[in-house]
């Protein structure tokens, strides 16, 4: 026998008891998972940014447009490889429900800037010789059951009136932390209704995508466009993909402070409920530690045994918690898809979960230790009887 | 006839008191004698009168205020911790009233756990323990649990536990103090046979007289101190 062996009948003594705070921790521990995730998705963009590509818009704000113009002043900069203007169209399909991402952009170029957008050249060049021409991503063509060749009609909001759009294309993400979820059209479908019915909104962009020769001198770039188009009419503000998705995310902080919060108060209360545990279990089991000790058991070997069915309740925990937060996480990324497009459990969420387990076993462990390991043996044999 | 052997244990001016608030109760008062090497000793006395405080520090799991325990050449009242640690899973078996053995632990493992702390082979370890349960007469109960064992066969495995390591001494608290008279007979008839025929050194601290017959020696402790009246 080894005293592993005890360690393991010790943490499953009293079964039910045991059972209920293997339950407590797994329920935890799949709470803070789904809330870390729940984290991650909102950086999503920001972790599938592209160092190698600039978001160039309006200085003042990105609701003020730049000129269509703009364009070829961009090419004769120095780093600056590939260029895409850009709207976002905020289209509604049938209902305000079914929202997802539609984008104005020029197709080939910008697909180009997104090599992670996987679809064939032959769907891309369909895409952008028709005028109405579209690409959608897979889980969007899923969603509303949209093959090639159909016709999908968005409702305007920023531009108003009824458009019609023909599928051309599906793309495929490079890797799960792709986006499946956007539409994107041409460019020049918006321009040139704007030009018939709102004139003074055409030949306007919402933003330039960049493509940098170098992603080590994106910030010398960047700087070289803004001082291009200094003192024009519409000077720009250029950053890096990565800076520019933190600025969408900086403005809902709060929140994601808030599930942080929530996702460590969760563990700081089953942390306690641990320890409650361990100390019922150690002054019950205080006189036996007595015996151990007067065999000539050491602190460190009582230390070891409570520590370690501390550990194995919590890790027991853990382990189950972690199982269940992957299907938990494809339920939930499924239903809310529409807000969280990427919802995946990444691998660091199963370093915390297991980081946070250990240390609520190990603190969990430490009074009762220190109350096992201090008492005087005739006093713990006194509690037998 | 013990008494022409040399003392396996010596005790000198042993005092012991305990604190209550700002109150220093004495309990052992200039406590001194001797017990020869394979001694069966019953310590008697009334409640409170110090027996299991005596038995405890001859055992070294309390220490004395003032004098001198020698065990076998070695002062256990100037040994550390962690020496006393070791030297009592060496030289002390212990017996208690209320057996505890840990319930999660078969006959078999509850007799090992004192070798988990030498440097024995798992076959060697398996052996001192069905040695020693075959010398209790439990050899056919080793994978039985505590709770599936009657009271008497519960103290013979604890005995069974305490004499594994082949101790110096055998120290017994009210071993018989939670058993019918049947049991009791048996693990004193046990106990006995422990003395007389392994030559074990047994101090017992009993209330029961019919338990003290069975010792070579009885003293009574009272007040702190300690008569010489023996048989």
């Amino acid at each position: 026998m080894h005293l592993s062996k005890l360690l393991w009948k010790n943490a499953f003594r009293h079964r039910l008891r045991t059972s209920l705070t293997i339950l407590g921790i797994t329920i935890a521990i799949l709470s803070f998972g789904m809330l870390r995730t729940v984290i991650s998705a909102w950086y999503a963009g920001v972790d599938a940014s592209s160092a190698s590509r600039l978001v160039t818009r309006n200085a003042i704000s990105l609701i003020f447009s730049l000129p269509i113009s703009y364009k070829d002043r961009f090419r004769q900069i120095d780093g600056v490889q590939a260029i895409s203007s850009g709207n976002w169209f905020g289209g509604i399909y049938i209902d305000e429900k079914n929202f997802f991402p539609n984008f104005a952009v020029e197709m080939e170029n910008y697909l180009k800037l997104y090599p992670e957008f996987v679809l064939s050249p032959e769907q891309v060049a369909a895409a952008s010789r028709d005028r109405k021409g579209c690409v959608v991503g897979r889980k969007l063509a899923e969603r509303f059951g949209w093959k090639i060749g159909d016709s999908i009609i968005l409702k305007g909001t920023i531009f108003p009136g009824d458009w019609e759009f023909v599928l051309r294309g599906i793309y495929r993400g490079r890797d799960k932390t792709v986006d499946e979820t956007q539409m994107f059209f041409n460019w020049e479908y918006l321009n040139e209704t704007m030009l018939k019915t709102v004139p003074r909104r055409a030949n306007q962009v919402g933003f330039y995508m960049v493509g940098v020769t170098n992603p080590n001198r994106a910030a010398e770039v960047a700087l070289a466009i803004d001082r291009t188009f200094k003192n024009s009419l519409a000077e720009t503000l250029t950053e890096t993909e990565k800076a520019f998705q933190l600025g969408f995310i900086s403005m809902t902080e709060a929140i994601v402070i808030a599930i942080q919060l929530v996702s460590f108060v969760v563990i700081i209360i089953i942390m306690a409920v641990v320890a409650n545990t361990m100390a019922m279990t150690a002054r019950e089991r205080i006189g036996e530690y007595a015996v151990f000790k007067t065999l000539g058991f050491r602190g460190y070997h009582i230390a070891g045994l409570i520590f370690g069915e501390s550990l194995v309740i919590t890790m027991t925990g853990c382990v189950l918690g972690i199982v269940l937060t992957y299907p938990a996480a494809k339920a939930f990324g499924s239903t809310l898809s529409n807000y969280f497009p990427i919802f995946n459990v990444a691998t660091s969420t199963i370093y915390l979960d297991v980081a946070a387990a250990l240390l609520v076993g190990i603190v969990a462990a430490v009074f009762p230790t220190w109350r096992a390991v201090t008492i005087r043996i005739a006093d713990g044999l006194r509690r037998i009887g | 006839m013990n008494q022409t052997k040399p003392p396996i244990v010596r005790i000198r001016n042993l005092s012991k008191s305990y604190r209550r608030g700002s109150q220093i109760i004495p309990v052992l008062e200039d406590i001194t004698f001797d017990i020869p090497d394979g001694e069966f000793l019953a310590l008697m006395g009334p409640s409170g009168s110090g027996k299991s405080t005596l038995l405890n520090l001859l055992a070294g799991i309390d220490s004395a205020d003032t004098g001198s325990i020698l065990i076998n050449g070695v002062e256990i009242t100037t040994l550390a911790e962690t020496e006393l640690a070791r030297w009592r899973s060496l030289h002390v078996g212990f017996i208690f009233q209320f057996y505890n053995l840990i319930p999660v632990l078969t006959a078999f493992e509850n007799v090992e756990l004192p070798l988990l702390l030498t440097r024995l082979s798992r076959q060697e370890r398996r052996a001192h323990v069905e040695t020693a349960l075959r010398v209790v007469g439990l050899a056919d109960r080793m994978d039985h649990y505590p709770a599936q064992l009657s009271g008497g066969q519960q103290q013979r495995v604890a005995i069974a536990r305490a004499v594994v390591t082949d101790p110096t001494i055998l120290v017994a608290d009210e071993p018989t103090g939670d058993l019918d008279r049947y049991s009791a007979g048996e693990i004193l008839d046990l106990m006995d046979r422990l003395n007389r025929e392994s030559g074990k050194t047994i101090i017992m601290v009993t209330h029961d007289p019919r338990a003290a017959e069975k010792a070579h020696v009885i003293r009574y402790l009272e007040k702190g101190e300690l008569s010489d009246a023996s048989q």
